[in-house]
C-alpha cells in the first residue's frame, strides 16, 4: 500500500465550510443521512418487499378473506378498509427507523457519527425523514392497489391532499416513537420485536379494520381515542367513503389527529435526541 | 490546537453499576507520537477512548484532547479528532466512495472537497478497484481499511484507534501498521489500544500498560523490558547426561542463579554482557565435549513484562487467535 506518497500536514488542506447557522447544518446533515437510508432501501430487495409487498398482502387478506364477514354501516367494506390500512401501513413502516438505528448502534456507526462535528439531531431526523419518503412511496402503491380492488375515494383534490398530509404527519410521529425504541434497545432483534409489539394492540383495537361499535365497552373507550382510529376516521371523512361520518365528525377526528401528531412529536423528538446523545455501542 | 499534550487525562474514573471500568487513569500523549494503551479485555481501554472522543462522560477526573476539555468543550474536540472504533463502522449499503464522501460532508467539508478527499483516500488505501462497489461485498481486510480511511477524512491531528487490527489476517495487519506508522511520521498524535504485545512493540513510541482501569506501568518498550530484568542466555543440550555439567558451565559464566528445565534439557541464566558471554560459553561447552542443540540470547518480551507487572496473562483471547497472538521474539 503506497501510504507515505501523499505527505500532508494534518488539518491544512481541507477546511470545513463555516458561517452557517446550526439549524441549517442540522437540516443539511439530516438530508445527507436521509438520502443514505433511502439509498439503502433501493439496494436491499428485502426492504422493498417489506415496504411494498407486505401492505399489499394486508389489503388482499382483509378485502377478500375477512372482508366478506365484516359488516360496516352504510357502504362497501373496501372503502371502509383502505383508509385503515393506510394508517396501519405507515405506522408499521416506522419500525424501519428502530431497526436502522439499532443496527447503526451495533455496528459502531453511532459511535462514529457522535465523534463527528455534525448536528446531534441529524442521525435520528435522517432516519425518520427516510421513513417518510418510503411511506409516501408505499402509500402511492397502495392507492393503486386499492383502486384495483375497488376503492373509490370521493371529495375534492384539496381534501385528498389534506388526507395524504395528515397521513404523512402520523407517519413521521410514529417514526420518532420508533426511533426512541431503537436507541433504547441496542440490538436489531430487540428493535424488531420492540418496534412492533406496541403497534399490534394499537392497530387492532382501533377502527382500522372494524367499526369500534362492536367492541365491548371497556375496549371501546381505548379504541375511540386511539390515534389510529382518529386518523382512519379523518381519512374516511376526507375521502368521503363512509356515509356514517358527518362533516362535524370528520372535523373533530381531524382535530384529534393533529393533536396526536403534535403531542407525539413534542414528547418523542426531544426524548430521542437526548437518548441519541447518550448512546454508545456495547 | 492549544499548547500542552494533545491527549491528557488525570484521575479518570468511570463506573458501570458496581464495575469500575476506569479507576483513576492518568495519561499523557506527546505531540506527534503514538502511545499504545496495552491491556487485556475489560482493562478499560475502550472506556478511555470513549471518554477522549466525547462519547462518554467521566464520573470524575479531567481529560483534554487538543487542548479542549472533554466535558466542557466536546464540540470543539470533534473537529480535531478521528476515531476508528473496535467494530467496523461503515455503511454496508453505500459504496466505499459514498461512505467516505458522507463522512467528509458530515465533517462539513464542501461537497467538492469531500469528493476529492474520498478519491485520495481510496487511492491511498488500495481500494480504487472496489471504490464503486457497496461495502457489503468487501472482504474483512478491505472493510478495516475503509474504516481506517473514514477516520482520516478530516486529516485529524489527533487520532484514536481502538484495537484497529483485531480480526485481521497477518497481511492486512502488516498493511495497517504501515499506514499507522506513516501517520505518525506525518505528525499525527495517536492513541492506540491493543491487546497484542507485538503490535505495541512495533508501533508505539511509548506504551502504557493498563489493568483494572488504571495505568500500572508506562515507558518505552525498552524501558518496560528493563524493568523486568536484563537479558538471559538459554542453552539446550543434546543428552540428558550432560545437563548438570552444562549447568555448571553456565553457573561459572553467568551467575549462580540459573534455572534448569530437565524436560526440555534447557539451562538458562541472566546475562550482563550479552553477546560477549555467548562466545566464552561456546568455547567451554566445546572443550568439555557437551553437544548443544540451541543457544539463545533472550531479551524479555512484553509478554514477560505483562506477566511480571500484573501476575496474569495479557491476552485472554490468545486461544481464539492462534499463530500471531503473542509472538515471542528472541532477539
Amino acid at each position: 500500500m503506497a501510504v507515505a506518497r501523499t505527505s500532508v500536514t494534518p488539518g491544512t488542506r481541507y477546511r470545513p465550510v463555516t458561517g452557517r447557522p446550526a439549524i441549517v447544518w442540522a437540516l443539511l446533515d439530516a438530508m445527507l443521512l436521509a438520502r443514505r437510508s433511502v439509498l439503502r432501501t433501493w439496494r436491499e430487495p428485502q426492504l422493498i418487499v417489506f415496504v411494498a409487498i407486505q401492505p399489499v398482502m394486508f389489503v388482499v387478506l382483509f378485502r377478500y378473506v375477512f372482508g366478506g364477514a365484516i359488516q360496516v354501516p352504510g357502504g362497501q367494506y373496501v372503502n371502509y378498509l383502505m383508509p385503515g390500512i393506510f394508517v396501519q401501513t405507515v405506522a408499521f413502516g416506522g419500525v424501519i427507523t428502530a431497526i436502522g438505528l439499532a443496527e447503526d448502534m451495533q455496528r459502531g456507526l453511532i459511535d462514529r457519527f457522535r465523534s463527528l462535528p455534525m448536528s446531534s439531531s441529524a442521525v435520528v431526523t435522517g432516519r425518520t425523514v427516510a421513513d417518510l419518503v418510503r411511506n409516501l412511496f408505499t402509500v402511492v402503491i397502495m392507492l393503486a392497489v386499492g383502486f384495483l380492488v375497488g376503492f373509490r375515494p370521493g371529495g375534492t383534490i384539496f381534501e385528498f391532499v389534506l388526507a395524504i398530509l395528515v397521513l404523512m404527519g402520523i407517519s413521521f410521529a410514529f417514526s420518532w416513537i420508533s426511533a426512541f425504541i431503537g436507541l433504547l434497545v441496542h440490538t436489531v432483534e430487540a428493535a424488531q420485536s420492540g418496534g412492533f409489539i406496541w403497534l399490534f394492540p394499537l392497530t387492532f383495537a382501533s377502527s382500522a379494520f372494524v367499526p369500534v361499535a362492536t367492541m365491548p365497552s371497556w375496549l371501546r373507550g381505548f379504541a375511540e381515542h386511539n390515534p389510529i382510529t382518529v386518523l382512519a376516521d379523518s381519512l374516511r371523512g376526507l375521502f368521503h367513503v363512509n356515509p356514517a361520518l358527518t362533516t362535524a365528525d370528520t372535523r373533530w377526528a381531524l382535530i384529534q389527529s393533529v393533536g396526536w401528531i403534535v403531542a407525539i412529536l413534542a414528547v418523542f423528538v426531544p426524548l430521542s435526541v437526548m437518548q441519541y446523545r447518550r448512546s454508545t455501542a456495547r | 490546537m492549544k499548547n500542552g499534550y494533545p491527549i491528557q487525562a488525570e484521575g479518570l474514573v468511570k463506573t458501570y453499576g458496581k464495575v469500575r471500568a476506569l479507576d483513576g487513569l492518568d495519561l499523557q500523549v506527546e505531540q506527534g507520537t503514538l502511545l499504545a494503551l496495552l491491556g487485556p479485555n475489560g482493562a478499560g481501554k475502550t472506556t478511555a477512548v470513549r471518554i477522549f472522543t466525547t462519547l462518554l462522560k467521566p464520573d470524575s477526573g479531567r481529560a483534554t484532547v487538543a487542548g479542549y476539555d472533554v466535558t466542557r468543550e466536546p464540540d470543539r474536540i470533534k473537529s480535531h479528532i478521528g476515531l476508528a472504533g473496535q467494530s467496523v463502522a461503515i455503511d454496508e449499503y453505500l459504496t466505499g466512495l459514498e461512505n467516505l464522501e458522507m463522512i467528509g460532508q458530515l465533517y462539513h467539508l464542501s461537497a467538492r472537497d469531500a469528493k476529492r478527499r474520498a478519491f485520495e483516500l481510496v487511492a491511498q488505501f488500495d481500494l480504487i478497484d472496489a471504490a464503486g462497489r457497496v461495502a457489503k461485498t468487501y472482504s474483512g481486510g478491505m472493510r478495516r481499511r475503509l474504516d481506517l480511511a473514514a477516520s482520516l477524512v478530516a486529516i485529524p491531528p489527533v487520532l484514536f484507534l481502538d484495537e484497529p487490527t483485531t480480526g485481521l489476517d497477518p497481511r492486512s495487519r502488516r498493511q495497517t501498521w504501515e499506514v499507522i506508522s506513516a501517520l505518525v511520521v506525518q505528525g499525527t498524535t495517536i492513541l492506540l489500544t491493543t491487546q497484542y504485545l507485538e503490535e505495541a512493540d512495533e508501533l508505539a513510541n511509548r506504551i502504557a500498560v493498563v489493568d483494572a482501569g488504571r495505568v500500572i506501568a508506562e515507558g518505552t518498550s525498552d524501558e518496560l523490558k528493563n524493568r523486568v530484568g536484563g537479558n538471559r542466555i538459554e542453552v539446550a543440550v543434546a543428552k540428558d547426561a550432560d545437563l548438570s555439567r552444562a549447568a555448571e558451565v553456565v553457573r561459572r559464566h553467568l551467575s549462580t542463579d540459573v534455572s534448569i528445565d530437565p524436560h526440555q534439557r534447557r539451562v538458562s541464566g541472566p546475562s550482563r554482557d550479552g553477546t560477549s558471554q555467548l562466545a566464552g560459553l561456546v568455547r567451554d561447552f566445546d572443550a568439555a565435549g557437551i553437544a548443544i542443540t540451541d543457544l539463545q540470547l533472550h531479551r524479555p518480551s512484553l509478554d514477560d513484562v505483562f506477566l511480571t507487572l500484573t501476575g496474569h496473562q495479557a491476552e485472554q483471547e490468545k486461544a481464539a487467535e492462534p499463530g500471531w497472538g503473542r509472538a515471542r521474539r528472541a532477539s
